[in-house]
């Protein structure tokens, strides 16, 4: 499956999840700041990214979850190093460049979750 | 307390669906408040809570009754009708998926055809629920479920469904 037909079926999924307009699905927009997903919607779009590409996806694989729970990687609301590195490891689907030169505050890491994000996400899932 | 919105339940297929009925009568004092052209109308959003107990039981099952099972979302919600003193309703939950986070579920809502036992379908409604204890990270919740309460024992009783709660 090419990354257009991975976009255009994403596309689908946020349309569904969200109720927003296909045109408002770009690249770069971020599913929270952009798009106006909550917390649940990220369940809902888990499901429904299950349901189209056929394949499983664990708690916390796609988006984050349980970060502040850790003061090794969350500290004064601030992610750490070590954090920064568990999430790059981890969510290599998600570009944390910008956000690791700024204030690194955790409240708007879902921020970074973009329509390209789970198109990575996607591809690499399907690559095995 | 709560104001259960279905009367009981006629169908249940374990981890799948579970279907229940709703009597709509005008000795429910909201109807007396709720009117269209002069004609009692049963609000739709009531006809929502409806749903999202049927199916909030049925995601409630599959952990017997371990998670506490939030409505989260009106992911899609349409009616074609209204409804009025005297309809039967019948709302069919089914369950598309399920995780540890929580569970989205696809539904219908059919109504008894006046003076028969056919039903036509009037609308459909799909719902996301919250497992709250594994969502809401930090907050701490009471160790009971508060949310499968006393009237769903006995809604669950009357539908010889009792020994999921004790389980």
């Amino acid at each position: 499956m090419s990354r257009d037909d991975i976009f255009e079926k994403i596309q689908e999924v946020l349309d569904d999840a969200l109720g927003v307009d296909e045109d408002e699905v770009t690249p770069n927009a971020s599913l929270t700041a952009d798009l106006g997903a909550e917390s649940i919607d990220f369940l809902d779009i888990v499901f429904r990214i299950e349901k189209m590409f056929d394949f499983k996806i664990s708690q916390g694989e796609l988006f984050p979850e349980g970060l502040t729970e850790n003061e090794e990687w969350v500290h004064d609301g601030k992610l750490t190093d070590s954090g920064l590195v568990m999430l790059r490891e981890r969510m290599t689907h998600v570009n944390f460049d910008n956000f690791a030169d700024g204030d690194r505050d955790v409240s708007t890491i879902g921020d970074l979750i973009t329509v390209n994000s789970l198109v990575n996400f996607v591809e690499l899932k399907l690559a095995g | 307390m709560r104001w259960l919105w279905i009367d009981c339940i006629i169908e249940y297929e374990p981890d799948q669906r579970l279907v229940a009925i709703k009597n709509v009568s005008l000795a429910e004092e909201h109807l007396h408040d709720h009117l269209v052209d002069d004609k009692p109308i049963m609000p739709f959003s009531l006809m929502i809570e409806g749903m999202a107990q049927t199916a909030g039981i049925l995601v409630g099952s599959v952990t017997r009754f371990k998670e506490k099972v939030i409505l989260a979302k009106i992911t899609r919600a349409s009616l074609d009708c209204d409804v009025t003193a005297g309809d039967t309703l019948r709302y069919d939950a089914n369950i598309d998926r399920i995780d540890d986070g929580g569970a989205a579920t696809v539904g219908s809502i059919d109504r008894r055809v006046p003076g028969g036992d056919a039903w036509e379908r009037i609308g459909k409604i799909e719902l996301m629920f919250s497992h709250i204890d594994n969502n809401m990270s930090g907050i701490s919740f009471p160790k009971h479920n508060f949310v499968f309460s006393d009237n769903f024992k006995m809604i669950l009783d009357t539908a010889g469904l009792g020994e999921l709660l004790d389980n």
